[in-house]
This record gives structure tokens, C-alpha cells and sequence, in this order.
């Protein structure tokens, strides 16, 4: 015992346990996984659907429509115009947005979080072991492409304001008078949620005055900051609600489109 | 040197400074020391940026009068002495007091972001016993910030080192989680006995591996911290066992006025398991106040004679200081930290304490909600996680905490020498500068100005000699012997049980309220306690063995102990952190005397008194002539005409 | 009041270690760290734990409590219930030195790579001017403990030893961005957080966040800023083409030499 011991060469704490967590960590991702399988199944099936995006009486167009540019288009819903005579099946008639909202998602902050976690299980939840032998993160291609998530940024943001406009136009009645009914009320709480996940993003927290190491003296992109960081605490919150908002809305226009269903009119 | 007796079990290293603790006094030194290009080793008990400095929350005083432009050095002099009862060293209160601001300018050099004004200086916060606002703070978690920034510099000199000469270490490295046991003295000249010993170097152990380690050091730096943890309820961490003031005894240094033992008046009293930790006078600093059972601001009550003139005699005075200080006078809860404690002590004994033994601190009902959090953030997380109340809509149960050793190694104030050549301290451990109570916030202040001076001190005198002092390899080999004693016994008692039974000692007995029978009763238990300690068996192998460590360590604290029972039981007077029942009045005759310890050959604590040395004439007339008849002597005051103090109201 | 729980402690040193259980005595309001105490004074006193202030302000006592990283000092005993058993680990993410004691030197090795503050040279100690405003994101950074729970806990490098060496840990991009948000500092680290620190690494999964006991929201305010300041550095397509076109050089602060 009075040897002077030798410095051991060190290694971590042998332990063969993928985890000693007793909580339902498992519950998570799993939740987070349906949530998006579903929303994209469902997006998959109305975006190639090609029926049911407009309610010409009452200007209802849905946002996964939302610039209608292709010729196949009924008449009314291209407020952007009809780019092309028409798109092969493969490609929806709003490709032209659908390709930056999917963009701007997928390279999300947050919604990167939900599915390293939910899919690719990297890890699963914290301090649970993750399945892979080696990992590089978002170091290499493909990955490193998420730095280009402020691009996806401004396009979404033109999107937004295409949407407001088609949440505007949801203002007007089946005579082109001011007339408003459940569906133009979807639609607007829509698009200002649409606008409050947009605008809480990451990266235009960074670009309205986060980038900044001297706010004192941008008083007015400070007070922006500290709005768009309001916002962005809860990005989470919008992620997923506006998910669900965008289905309702969506699935909304559908059914009153379809006829399935009429639009209850408040006024006009 | 002698070889036979250094096997390979034994690591050496060589340095010029070796500082011992890495708290904020250590580190000031150790960076002073380097910037002096002497090489330096930094020795920590625990591992780096963990020292007890991170408890530190109130902040640091420093007189930059970023608040209030009347605040100066000679201001934050005279606090410091009041809040002293004028015991302290004078030089060392004089040094403080006028170095302190360059000393937290300089860490904002480094890195440190403290909390600003409007106009972008450094904020500072009121505080127990401060005349102005002067703590530079960051939050409550001052301390924190502190030790960071001077292990962040650290780094950076470790940085231009590794430009420089290739290898970060190369001038300035530190040992965590190391424990020095034995400080070494050269062999000395027999032919000249009264030659001191100067300090040849330091022997100690790595504790994860358990392995000894010498450092050969023309000069060590003391900066160990206090010894709170002799006392049962303690805000202390462990590593507070009183290290470096036993150190310094048994390298034949002496210790200044160890019965001075400050009580915080706030630590928590709920529940058992975290009873003393700290609550920050902060709380009181941004509106706090104490109510005991009845819901009574009892403090009003215990303002004493000394400080009569400065503190407010009603609840509107007082509530009204926080806004308009120069027309109101301050809130009697703001008094120096040794009437706070008694004055707790006495409303629990009178029955008036509330249901866990303490009383209680409200802030809840005097300041919002978000108040509160913005700035005692870590005392709200601190109640809701450890006690689960809700500091902004209840109100605290605190009770009085050991908290701080006043005394300590009396070094010389201008560049921490200790009496035995080549000892140096800084910090807690040095004695002197805070007197008979220490003002919250002088502290860190303190840590700083005086790690600097320490580091200093040391790098001269490393330049000054003309050779190197050898380490006797008996030495060495009486240290390994003394180190190996615990693990050695195969049956014995558990260093944790004397542990224990050391602290309640200490805690009843030698607490805040003493008495002659009580102080002579411990000593004599000490002396059992001792016995049975030098019996204890740590079972276990030597990597990483806390019964082991414990059992060192409690020979350290043992001496400290006996050194704190014999003062207290020496002086017959009440002063700051030294209260005696039979003696409750503070005596102007006492007031001259600094008790100083030191250690036999054999082992035991003698004290003899020594005269306090008389304050420069020029730093008497900062005060009234009438206030320093409160503390001193007609035949100190003698040669000082009736017209002094007018330098005083000038400063008003 | 008092029950006795069950503990299974590992004990154990370089690789080789076993849970071991325990009854320890437990009292109203007490911690792990508290129990983990008495275990040690009556049963176990060669037990290895990591302590200091017992406060939460310290950071040393960090463990792994029912597979979740966290402050034994700061886990209350009542958040579990009496007739569980506690299993209780060192961190899994440092090697360990004994018991519950792990050896963090990886922490130090990296702090130290990083380029320190650097003030403009002109501005002297006591002439610093910064807003409160200015210094609040670098000071919530600043509360860090670096009790290390976040290291550990990171998948990054707990799952993939490799990635020790590429990767500095989430708090040390916290300090990388705590520097660079500094009102006062010149000194340019985007290019080196990326390359040299790893911030690639970082799949933002907020474990991180998750683990840390100062409530650092090191994610969204530390990691998540510092990303995007990197892509405005090195990732902008249309930054890049200005520079091209304006024939602007950038100049980063180089590494810390001799300190890999």
C-alpha cells in the first residue's frame, strides 16, 4: 500500500448499459416521428392531388397551392400568373414555393433538432447511446448544406407575403365586395402564425441585429432583437403549430372545395 | 541535494514561486509572479476555477465612485477600519483601500464583465457597513466571475508561453487536485542559530493518484483561504481546513489574532442539509429586511452607540436611503456583518426566531418580482432548488453561518512576508487587514490587491537571493512518514467521526457568543480530540481516497483550532467577530494588543501579545476626534489636536 | 422522517468497475451529494466523490443520477421516490479515475486552444465604456460553472471517442461565442470555431441545454448565433462574392500555436 502507485493509464467507465434513464425517453422522438410522418403524408398526397385548392366563390386558395404558376391551374387561382402551359405529374403546381417552404423547414433549427432525434436517432435523447459508429454532423455534404438556411429564410418570407395576400384576398365575398366567413378566419390565423414561425427563425434573429456586438448603438434592430427573440423562444411552439394550422387550413379549403362542406359566412 | 531517500516515488519539480491554492488570491499572485518571469506553480486542492472564491456573490469594493462621485480611498479607508472596530492592520486597510480600483480595472482588462451603469462604467451595489455604492458586481455571482477571469488569464499568459517558448507550461502551470502537506525549510546554519530558515520548498500529494510530489521553491505563496470547516455550520466548502495558516505555523511563521472568526448573519437555516450555506448580503443591499416571528424590524433595536450617527432610527429613514442616500440615513440591516449576527442570535434566544431557528429575510414584499430575479438570480435558484421556497413571494429563514477567519499568517502588508524568509500569503489566510469583522465585498477586493503584493513580494525576493536554499532529504523523508501514518494503522477511528465531533466542538463552544468556562472546556477536548487523531486509520489505497485526504487534514485543522480557543480565551473583551459573554464591552486598552500564535518544537500553540502599531498620523484625521475616542486610549490620542477630522467633513 | 434508500453505486477504477449496492439512510430535504456523504462516512470512506461548495455554484459534483446528467448537490433526494433504487455513475463522456471521479483534463486541454479576450490596444484598464445592453448575452455565457455536465453529455463526443480531437464541446463554442459577442473584443474566431472547434459537429439536438444547471440556453443563444455567424464568414455565397469582387482579404486571429 505504500507503494507510490503509477498513474494508470485512463479509460472511460466501462459500462455496458445503453442507458440507466428510467424516464419514457423513448416517448419523445417517437411522438415527434408520427407527427411529422403524418403531416408529410398527408402534404404529399393534397400537393399531387391536383383537386379541391380553391373555393372560387369565396377566393379560399390553400397554401400548399399557394403561387398556383402551372397552366392546369383553375382560372382565379394563379394571382402570380400561369408560367408555364402545364407541369408534369410529378411536379406539384406550386413547385415553385413548395421547393423553398420544404427548404426552409428541413433546414430549420428546430425542426433539424426533431429529426436527427425522432429519425436519424443521433441521439434519440440525451445521455441514451446513439446506433451509429460514426458521426460528422453537419461537417460534410450533405449536411453542411443547412448553413444555407437564411436563403431558404428570405424566400420564405416572399412566401409569407404571398400568403397574406391570398389571406387578403379571403376577404373578399362571392361578389368581390368585403365579405368574410370561417374560412377566410382559418386563413388569416394562418398566415400571422405562418409569420411568427418565419420571423422567430434562427437565422433572422441573427440577421436583424444578432450578428451585432454593439446593440447600444442600433437602437431601433435591438428592440427588432429582442421581438424576433420573443419569438424565437417559442419557435418550437410555431414549428408545430403551424403545422397543424397549415393541415386545417389546407384540409378546411379541401372540404368546402370539394363541397363536402359550405362555408360558414359571417358576413357577406 | 541528498539523493538517497528520493526514489522514483517522489515526483520533483522546480520552480521559483510555488503559490499554494488557486482561489482569487492565489491566482492574483501567480500571475503577478509570472508577469515577473518567474516560473510558477499554481497548487489547488480541488480542480481549477473551483475554489471557494465562486461563493463569493455580493461583489468587489473597490472605491471607483462610479455611483457616487464623493466615494474616494480615504472613504473606503475609514469604512474598512469602523467596520474592523479599528483593529485592523492600518497599512493594509491604507494599500486596500487605494489599490483596489486598478486592481478590478485591470480584471475588466482581462475579460471580466461586470454589471454597468447607464453612462457604461462598472455598476457598484450598496452593502453592509460601505458608506457609498462601491461593490462591482455581476448579479450575485461575483466571485464566479472573478475566479474566471483570472483563470482565463492564466490561459493567456499559458498562451504566450506556448507562442513564445513552445510549451504552454513552460512558466506558469497549475496542479489540480494536489494537496501540499509540509512546507520545507533549508538546514540552516548551525554555527548561527538565529538565522531564520528560509523556505527551500513544498511537499505534498496528487490526490487522484495519491502519488507524493516535491517542489523545490526559494519562495511559497500562501493562499489557502479559511478554516470553516472546523465549524459545524459553515458556508465553507471542504477544502477550507485551515491549510496555510497550519502550514505557516509549523514552517515556524506566526498567526495573527485568530479569535476573530466572522459569522455571516445569513445562511440558510432549512433544510438540515444546507443549513450555512450562504445567502448573500446583497439581499439586504437591494432592499431586504430582517423581521423575527412577530414581524418586527428588530435591527433598529441593536444599532450601537459606535455606529449611532450613520443609521437610520425609523422605518421611513431607512426606506427612504435607497433612493436618496444623501438625505436619509442607512437601514440599520446594513450594519457591519458582526452586529447583524448577534443581533439574530438575540431574537432567536429571546424566543422571537422563526419556526427552524433563524429569523427571517423578506425581501419579497418589498420588491417586485422581476427585480428580484434580475438581480439575485442565484439566490432564487438557490432557495427553489435547495429548500423550495419561492424568495419573491416568500420570505427566507436565515440564521447566523461561519463564514470568514479574520485573522491569520501576519505577513508584511507591503509585500506578504511572513516571518520566516521566503513565506509569503495573501488572501483569507493572511491576517491584519480586516481587523476584528470584515466588511462584505472587501474581500475579493482584497484577494486582489494583496495576491498582487503577495506575487510581488515573492518575485523579489526569488531575484534578491543569491543562491538557492536546499531541500534535507530528512526533511522529505519526515513528510512522507507523517503522509503515510493514516493509511499505515490497520485499526483506528474514522477520520470522519473526529471530523464531526471537531465541528460541533468548535461550533458550541467557540462560536459566536463565548465565555471563559466553555473556551477552557474546549480546550481541553481539543487536546482529546488531538489524541484521538493522531490515531485515525483511512482503510483504502492512496488513489483518490477521501479518508485518507481527511485524515490530513484534520491535523491542520486541530492547530488552527487550539490556536482560535486560546485567543478567544485570551481576550477579555468583546470586539467584531470575537464576543465574549463576560466580557461584552469593547476595551480601548485590548485594542492595542494583536495576540499572535505560533507553534512550539513540540508541538504546542503558545500566544503572546504584541503591541498594534500606531496609525499614521495623516490617516487619523480622516476621522472625528470624537469617533476615535471610541476605540483608543486618551494617551493614543494625546498628541492629536481637537481640530482633526476636518479632512473628514470635507470628504462629506 | 428518515427511510433508507437503496443506491447502486459504481465503484470501480481504470476500465474495470461494478454497481455496487447500498442502504443508505435518508433525512428530510437532503440532496444525493448528502447521502452520498453518509454512505461515505459510515460504510464507504474510500468512496471517490468529487465535491466542493455543495451550493450548485462550484460545478464539481457532476454525475450521472438514473442515467441522467446532473449536480448530486442540486438533486434533491425527494424528486425520487422512497423504494427506488438510485443508480448512480460517473460521467460516462471522461475516464475515470476512481469511483464517482472522472478525470475532465480534456476541459482545460481545449480551453486553453482557444484565443483569450483580446481589448483594442488602446484602450487602457478603467477606460472601458460598454452598455449593459452589450454585455447581457456574453454574461449569461459567463454564469457557466463548468461543471462540465454539457461535455458530457454531448453525443458528439460521448458516443464517438474520435471526435475528442476535432471537436471542443458545447462549452467551449459557448465561450468561443461569448468572446465574440465581448463588446470589446477585436479578435476574430468564426473561421477557428468552425475548423479547429468543431461547431460543425454540433447537430444542434440541445442536450446541452437540456443538462445544464445555471438554465444557459447554450443552443439557441450561444451555439445556434455562433453557426450563423460562421455562415456569414465562410458560407455566404453572396458575402463571398463581395469579397471576391471588392478583392477584400479577411483576416482571422490565427490559432494558438503549440497548444494541440
Amino acid at each position: 500500500m505504500t507503494q507510490a502507485p503509477e498513474a494508470p493509464a485512463r479509460t472511460r467507465a466501462q459500462i455496458g448499459e445503453r442507458t440507466f434513464r428510467k424516464d419514457p425517453w423513448w416517448r419523445a422522438p417517437r411522438i415527434t416521428a408520427a407527427g411529422l410522418t403524418i403531416w408529410v403524408l398527408y402534404a404529399v398526397v393534397r400537393v399531387f392531388m391536383g383537386h379541391w385548392y380553391w373555393v372560387p366563390q369565396y377566393h379560399y386558395l390553400t397554401p400548399f397551392y399557394s403561387p398556383c404558376v402551372s397552366g392546369e391551374c383553375v382560372p382565379g387561382s394563379s394571382a402570380l400568373g400561369r408560367w408555364i402551359p402545364a407541369v408534369p405529374p410529378i411536379i406539384p403546381y406550386a413547385f415553385v414555393s413548395l421547393v423553398f417552404v420544404l427548404g426552409f423547414r428541413l433546414t430549420c433549427y428546430y425542426y433539424r433538432r426533431a429529426y436527427y432525434r425522432a429519425f436519424w436517432r443521433s441521439p434519440g435523447a440525451c445521455a441514451v447511446r446513439e446506433p451509429h459508429a460514426r458521426y460528422t454532423g453537419e461537417t460534410r455534404f450533405p449536411l453542411i448544406g443547412q448553413n444555407l438556411h437564411r436563403y431558404f429564410l428570405y424566400m420564405a418570407v416572399l412566401i409569407a407575403i404571398l400568403l397574406s395576400y391570398d389571406a387578403a384576398q379571403a376577404f373578399r365575398g362571392p361578389h368581390g365586395n368585403f365579405g368574410f366567413g370561417l374560412g377566410s378566419l382559418i386563413m388569416l390565423a394562418n398566415v400571422i402564425l405562418l409569420w411568427g414561425y418565419t420571423l422567430g427563425c434562427h437565422s433572422c434573429r441573427h440577421i436583424t441585429a444578432g450578428r451585432l456586438n454593439n446593440f447600444s448603438s442600433h437602437p431601433l434592430r435591438y428592440r427588432l432583437w429582442t421581438r424576433v427573440s420573443w419569438l424565437n423562444a417559442r419557435h418550437m411552439q410555431f414549428a408545430w403549430i403551424t403545422l397543424g394550422t397549415l393541415m386545417l387550413t389546407d384540409l378546411y379549403i379541401m372540404l368546402v372545395a370539394s363541397g363536402a362542406f359550405s362555408d360558414p359566412r359571417i358576413f357577406n | 541535494m541528498d539523493d538517497a531517500v528520493f526514489s522514483d516515488e517522489i515526483d520533483r519539480y522546480r520552480y521559483d514561486v510555488v503559490v499554494v491554492g488557486a482561489g482569487g488570491s492565489g491566482l492574483r499572485a501567480a500571475i503577478e509572479a509570472r508577469m515577473c518571469g518567474k516560473k510558477t506553480a499554481v497548487i489547488s486542492k480541488s480542480l481549477l476555477g473551483k475554489a471557494h472564491t465562486v461563493m463569493a456573490e455580493g461583489g468587489c469594493a473597490a472605491a471607483m465612485g462610479n455611483m457616487n462621485p464623493r466615494d474616494n480611498w480615504q472613504v473606503h479607508f475609514r469604512d474598512t477600519m469602523r467596520g474592523g472596530k479599528f483593529l485592523n492592520n492600518w497599512r493594509m486597510a491604507e494599500l486596500h483601500a487605494k489599490e483596489a480600483p486598478d486592481r478590478v480595472y485591470e480584471l475588466e482588462a482581462w475579460g471580466a464583465l461586470f454589471d454597468r451603469t447607464s453612462d457604461g462604467r462598472i455598476s457598484q451595489r450598496n452593502f453592509g457597513g460601505h458608506e457609498y455604492p462601491r461593490l462591482a458586481h455581476v448579479g450575485d455571482r461575483t466571485g464566479l466571475e472573478m475566479i474566471r477571469t483570472l483563470q482565463q488569464q492564466v490561459v493567456a499568459l499559458q498562451q504566450a508561453d506556448a507562442a513564445a517558448l513552445g510549451d504552454p507550461e513552460a512558466m506558469i502551470k497549475v496542479f489540480a487536485e494536489t494537496t501540499v502537506t509540509d512546507l520545507l525549510l533549508e538546514k540552516g546554519n548551525p554555527g548561527r542559530p538565529r538565522v531564520p530558515k528560509r523556505i527551500a520548498g513544498a511537499f505534498g500529494y496528487f490526490r487522484d493518484t495519491g502519488r507524493f510530489v516535491l517542489f523545490e521553491a526559494p519562495a511559497v505563496v500562501l493562499a489557502t483561504g479559511g478554516i470553516g470547516k472546523a465549524y459545524k455550520v459553515t458556508s465553507n466548502s471542504w477544502e477550507y481546513t485551515g491549510d496555510g495558516h497550519a502550514l505557516a505555523l509549523r514552517a515556524g511563521a506566526t498567526l495573527l489574532n485568530m479569535e476573530f472568526v466572522q459569522l455571516h448573519p445569513t445562511g440558510m437555516v432549512w433544510p438540515p442539509s444546507v443549513r450555512g450555506i450562504l445567502v448573500t448580503e446583497s439581499v439586504r443591499g437591494d432592499g431586504g429586511v430582517l423581521r423575527n416571528s412577530e414581524g418586527k424590524r428588530f435591527m433598529f433595536d441593536y444599532v450601537p452607540d459606535v455606529f449611532r450617527a450613520q443609521y437610520a432610527e425609523t422605518e421611513e429613514e431607512a426606506d427612504g436611503w435607497y433612493d436618496d442616500p444623501d438625505h436619509n440615513r442607512r437601514p440599520p440591516e446594513l450594519l457591519p456583518r458582526d452586529e447583524v449576527a448577534r443581533s439574530i442570535n438575540s431574537e432567536v434566544k429571546a424566543g422571537r426566531g422563526s419556526p427552524h431557528g433563524g429569523v427571517f429575510l423578506d425581501i419579497a414584499s418589498r420588491r417586485p418580482a422581476d427585480y428580484i430575479l434580475r438581480r439575485l438570480p442565484s439566490m432564487y435558484h438557490q432557495f427553489k432548488e435547495l429548500a423550495d421556497v419561492d424568495i419573491t413571494r416568500e420570505p427566507m429563514e436565515i440564521g447566523p453561518t461561519c463564514h470568514y477567519v479574520m485573522g491569520g499568517v501576519e505577513v508584511d502588508p507591503d509585500t506578504g512576508a511572513a516571518s520566516v524568509p521566503g513565506l509569503f500569503a495573501a488572501g483569507e489566510v493572511s491576517g491584519g487587514m480586516h481587523g476584528s469583522n470584515r466588511l462584505g465585498g472587501n474581500s475579493l477586493s482584497d484577494l486582489l490587491v494583496f495576491g498582487r503584493r503577495a506575487g510581488l513580494g515573492a518575485a523579489r525576493y526569488v531575484s534578491a537571493l543569491p543562491f538557492r536554499p536546499v531541500v534535507p532529504a530528512a526533511a522529505v523523508s519526515a513528510a512522507v512518514a507523517t503522509a503515510l501514518e493514516p493509511l499505515h494503522r490497520t485499526e483506528g477511528e474514522s477520520p470522519y467521526a473526529v471530523h464531526g465531533e471537531l465541528q460541533q466542538l468548535m461550533f458550541d463552544l467557540v462560536g459566536l457568543i463565548r465565555r471563559e468556562s466553555e473556551l477552557k472546556t474546549a480546550l481541553v477536548e481539543l487536546d482529546k480530540l488531538r489524541a484521538r487523531a493522531a490515531q485515525v486509520c483511512a482503510p483504502g489505497g492512496r488513489a483518490y481516497n477521501p479518508g485518507w485526504h481527511l485524515a490530513l487534514d484534520l491535523r491542520n485543522m486541530l492547530v488552527v483550532a487550539d490556536c482560535v480557543a486560546q485567543a478567544a480565551l485570551e481576550r477579555q473583551e468583546s470586539r467584531g467577530g470575537h464576543t465574549r459573554d463576560d466580557y461584552p464591552g469593547m476595551s480601548a486598552e485590548w485594542r492595542k494588543v494583536n495576540l499572535v500564535c505560533s507553534l512550539g518544537g513540540d508541538g504546542t500553540v503558545s500566544l503572546r501579545h504584541q503591541p498594534m502599531p500606531a496609525m499614521r498620523e495623516d490617516l487619523l484625521t480622516l476621522f472625528d476626534l470624537a469617533e476615535l475616542k471610541k476605540y483608543m486610549t486618551e494617551d493614543e490620542l494625546a498628541g492629536l489636536a481637537e481640530g482633526s477630522g476636518v479632512f473628514a467633513e470635507e470628504t462629506h | 422522517m428518515g427511510y433508507q434508500a437503496s443506491l447502486r453505486v459504481w465503484r470501480g477504477d481504470a476500465g474495470t468497475g461494478k454497481l455496487t449496492d447500498y442502504q443508505v439512510e435518508v433525512n428530510e430535504g437532503e440532496v444525493v451529494l448528502d447521502v452520498l456523504h453518509r454512505l461515505q462516512a459510515t460504510q464507504a470512506s474510500d468512496l471517490a466523490i468529487r465535491w466542493n461548495c455543495k451550493a450548485g455554484k462550484c460545478g464539481s459534483c457532476s454525475m450521472e443520477i438514473n442515467g441522467r446528467p446532473r449536480l448530486a448537490c442540486m438533486t434533491r433526494m425527494s424528486v425520487f421516490v422512497p423504494d427506488e433504487t438510485l443508480t448512480i455513475t460517473p460521467m460516462r463522456t471522461f475516464p475515470v479515475i476512481r469511483d464517482l471521479v472522472t478525470d475532465v483534463s480534456f476541459n482545460y486541454v481545449k480551453a486553453r486552444q482557444i484565443p483569450s479576450f483580446t481589448p483594442p490596444p488602446s484602450v487602457k484598464p478603467g477606460e472601458f465604456r460598454m452598455q449593459q445592453v452589450d454585455v447581457n448575452r456574453s454574461q449569461e455565457f459567463r454564469k457557466c460553472i463548468e461543471c462540465f455536465l454539457c461535455q458530457n453529455t454531448c453525443h458528439v463526443i460521448r458516443d464517438h471517442a474520435d471526435n475528442e480531437r476535432p471537436f471542443a464541446g458545447p462549452r467551449f463554442l459557448m465561450r468561443i461565442a461569448e468572446l465574440e459577442m465581448h463588446p470589446a473584443d477585436v479578435a476574430d474566431r468564426r473561421e477557428i470555431a468552425q475548423d479547429d472547434f468543431g461547431l460543425g459537429y454540433c447537430n444542434i439536438t440541445k442536450c446541452c441545454t437540456e443538462v445544464c444547471p445555471e438554465h444557459i440556453k447554450i443552443t439557441d443563444n450561444a451555439l445556434i448565433p455562433m453557426k450563423e455567424r460562421v455562415v456569414g464568414r465562410k458560407y455566404d455565397p453572396v458575402v463571398w462574392l463581395g469579397d471576391k469582387i471588392a478583392r477584400r482579404t479577411r483576416r482571422d486571429t490565427a490559432k494558438v500555436p503549440n497548444t494541440r
